[in-house]
């Protein structure tokens, strides 16, 4: 049977396109989020695009509880499991700084959600001894700035809990890739003032699907943010309180 | 939702308004709200059609997805945003084709059932809505209408034609027509004027698809010079051995892009006249030839961003149609003025329609349609056209609203006799006026005079 890949959040437009890309290299897809009539939409397009089996149910990041239950039934349903994408997010506005019960759906989202499903995954992958595991997170974890902190400690912490995943399933033979978007083009951006450099959610998409065929663990995309980011994340703290990002 | 207010134009990037942009995600996301809007699928309306000046405007591109597909009897529903492009992918492999398509591949469903566009086989097979089986009409109010020649059938007619000013065109079932390759039996025959064109275009001389392209700067005796095209798709026994176990493969149209502006003056009449007689001569001289599809259909799609051939201030295009009986002196008339006129059109092309369809503001109309590229170098091209137009009502005939920027509303009711009749279903539709653009103002599609 060919490979079959979970994608987490499928209703983003990074997460539509990304389940295209994989559908078109012969993946069975399940589409797992919140917005039932949504995914019945996308599902139904990625059958008659690529002829491949698609299945769909509902995902709620921040029902932790139901997390374990939930992987147990899609591996079921889809006779095992052989990738996770997670693409879920939530960027919050600048209020989520100001307003802790704001801030705490940042955070629930972006990083606790994702840890709890995560961590059920990585048992599953690391049991099956294959398998791999990607991550959205951002440009915006790798350094703190006072337009979207909140979001960026979230996204760094999924960083950091990627990267030690990583490390504890590297030698299991499972794969675990730190995707860091910068702009791209979707709702979360639409009309924000100051955008520069936006890539497409395809681009991003055919970049995170093609990633499984070459090495690598911490994919900028596009490619320049790992650049940017360096620059950034290495002006001294002194200059860098002083600007405003 | 998030907006994007910036400056918006159609495929003649003339004019350019100041749009507030919408571009909803999810289905129930496409929705009127309470300021008037206009829909918009690709932008390959040449004017204004989809702009809303200092107003909104509803970006269908992310509602993009198939629904349905039945192989068997080639019936597909979709969101409307999606492309023609985006069908051909899905269809040609299975063996169907769009029953009708326009000239590019780039235009949405959505956008093809507004304008009911009309493809080559116009004289056989009708206009884009005689192939719709039903659409899912969102109106003023939210509510999702069902609609079809059978169920609701004056919102259907209203809607088929309508430029998005019923509501917004949510889903689209479209009836495919079978295809059996991807390629077409080509045939051109040059013709040396007008009166020999006309001779070319009669039924006798019929294939599945039929157009004509004119050399616009020929005059006198040359007047109407040009080449008929008539194609079909190519039979699997007609493809060449190689082709004919995979009759439905083909090999991409190479892709170029223009990336900048070319200086205004590039055009000019001479350049396009020595283009035009390299073509004359090139074409006319080709005979019977095999084609992948895409150059036969989509022949401009092969160059993106071709409209900044003409420059930064853009390119009006002007399509009329005239009734059978007036055709030959109407078109005449048009093509001498503006062979007299000394500016040149790139692009010209003729062909003639079948009966007018049911659309009640559908553009086709028994009889001949002549479309014209003009680039807007001052404001003289608008008195031309001006004058065109009054050639077109005295010869009975019609301007297409899809490639429209600058129609009055006095000949814009001429040309279109049905329009009470829309007007009536349109208010019954949309009570408040919440479907409005830049177009609608312009004419006063709304008001009685
Ligand atoms: C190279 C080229 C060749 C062409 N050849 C032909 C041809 O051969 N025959 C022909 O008939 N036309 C032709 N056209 C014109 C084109 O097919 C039409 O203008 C078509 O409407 C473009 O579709 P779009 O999705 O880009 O629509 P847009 O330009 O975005 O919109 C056109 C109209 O449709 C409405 N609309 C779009 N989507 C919706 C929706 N979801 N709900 C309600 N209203 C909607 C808009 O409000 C607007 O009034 C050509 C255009 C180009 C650029
Ligand atoms: N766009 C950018 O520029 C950019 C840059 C860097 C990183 N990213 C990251 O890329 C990912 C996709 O972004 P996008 O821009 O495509 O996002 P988007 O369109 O804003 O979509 C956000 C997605 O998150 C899902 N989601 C939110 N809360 C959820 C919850 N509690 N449970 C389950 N799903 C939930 C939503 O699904 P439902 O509401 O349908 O359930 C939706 O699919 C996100 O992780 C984002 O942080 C984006």
């Amino acid at each position: 049977m060919s490979q079959s890949v979970l994608i987490l959040g499928a209703t983003s437009a990074i997460a539509r396109a990304s389940a295209h890309a994989f559908a078109a290299r012969g993946y069975r897809v399940y589409c797992a989020g919140r917005d039932m009539e949504e995914l019945r939409r996308i599902a139904a397009d990625l059958e008659i695009r690529h002829g491949t089996e698609v299945k769909y149910g509902r995902f709620d990041a921040e029902a932790t509880d139901g997390h374990r239950a939930f992987l147990d039934g899609v591996t079921e349903e889809m006779g095992g499991l052989d990738g996770l994408l997670l693409a879920f997010g939530h960027l919050g506005d600048q209020v989520a700084a100001r307003d802790f019960s704001a801030g705490a759906a940042v955070i629930a989202r972006n990083f606790t959600g994702a840890a709890s499903i995560l961590g059920h995954a990585a048992d599953y992958f690391e049991s099956r001894g294959r398998g791999f595991i990607i991550g959205i997170s951002s440009v915006a974890g790798d350094r703190g700035r006072q337009s979207n902190y909140v979001y960026g400690a979230a996204k760094g912490a999924l960083s950091l809990y990627l990267q030690g995943l990583r490390n504890r399933l590297f030698p299991k033979g499972v794969r675990v890739i730190t995707v860091k978007p910068g702009f791209v083009d979707t709702a979360m951006t639409f009309g924000m003032p100051g955008l520069f450099l936006v890539a497409s959610p395809h681009y991003v998409a055919e970049r995170i699907a093609g990633a499984l065929d070459k090495g690598g663990d911490v994919l900028y995309l596009p490619w320049f943010w790992r650049y940017i980011m360096l620059i950034i994340v290495h002006i001294p703290e002194t200059v860098f309180k002083r600007l405003k990002l | 939702m998030a907006t994007l207010t910036t400056q918006l134009c159609g495929w003649g990037r003339y004019p350019v308004h100041t749009c507030e942009l919408e571009r909803p995600d999810r289905y129930r996301d496409f929705h009127p709200g309470a300021v008037p809007a206009i829909a918009r699928g690709r932008g390959r309306s040449y004017g204004d059609a989809a702009l809303n000046q200092n107003g909104r405007v509803l970006l269908s591109e992310r509602l993009n997805r198939f629904l349905a597909f039945d192989r068997e009897r080639g019936v597909v529903r979709a969101e409307a945003g999606l492309t023609l492009e985006e069908l051909l992918a899905v269809a040609i492999p299975r063996g169907w084709f769009p029953a009708v398509t326009p000239g590019t591949r780039y235009a949405s469903l959505g956008g093809c059932v507004a304008a009911d566009v009309h493809g080559k086989n116009h004289h056989r097979d009708g206009s884009f809505g005689d192939h719709v089986l039903g659409l899912e009409l969102i109106l003023a109010d939210g509510n999702r209408l069902p609609c079809s020649p059978q169920e609701h059938p004056d919102a259907f007619w209203a809607t088929i034609g309508g430029m998005g000013l019923t509501g917004l065109i949510g889903e689209v079932t479209l009836r495919l027509a079978p295809l059996e390759s991807a390629h077409v039996v080509v045939q051109h025959r040059p013709a040396r004027d007008l009166e020999q064109m006309f001779h070319l275009l009669e039924p006798s001389f019929d294939d599945h698809y039929t157009v004509a392209w004119v050399d616009c700067l020929a005059a006198g005796r040359d007047l109407g010079r040009g080449i008929a095209m008539a194609g079909h798709h190519a039979a699997p026994d007609e493809l060449p051995s190689a082709l004919r176990a995979i009759p439905l493969e083909h090999r991409p149209q190479r892709r170029h892009s223009l990336p900048f502006d070319l200086p205004g003056r590039v055009l000019n009449p001479w350049t396009v006249r020595a283009f035009n007689a390299l073509y004359y001569r090139r074409q006319g001289g080709k005979g019977r030839f095999l084609a992948g599809y895409e150059s036969f259909f989509y022949p401009l799609d092969g160059l993106l961003h071709w409209n900044r051939m003409y420059g930064k201030r853009g390119f009006l295009q002007y399509q009329c149609a005239i009734p059978t009986a007036e055709a030959f002196q109407g078109i005449k008339a048009l093509l001498e003025r503006l062979a007299a006129s000394r500016r040149p059109s790139f692009l010209a092309v003729l062909k003639r329609f079948g009966p007018q369809g049911r659309g009640l503001l559908s553009f086709p109309t028994a009889g001949y349609t002549l479309a014209l590229d003009l680039p807007l170098r001052d404001p003289g091209v608008f008195a031309l056209l001006d004058e065109l137009d009054r050639t077109v009502l005295v010869h009975g005939g019609r301007v297409y609203l899809a490639k429209d920027a600058r129609l009055s509303p006095a000949a814009f009711r001429a040309m279109y006799p049905r329009y009470p009749e829309w007007l009536e279903i349109k208010r019954a539709l949309d009570p408040e006026g919440s479907f409005s653009s830049s177009l609608s103002r312009r004419l006063a599609m709304g008001e009685e005079e």
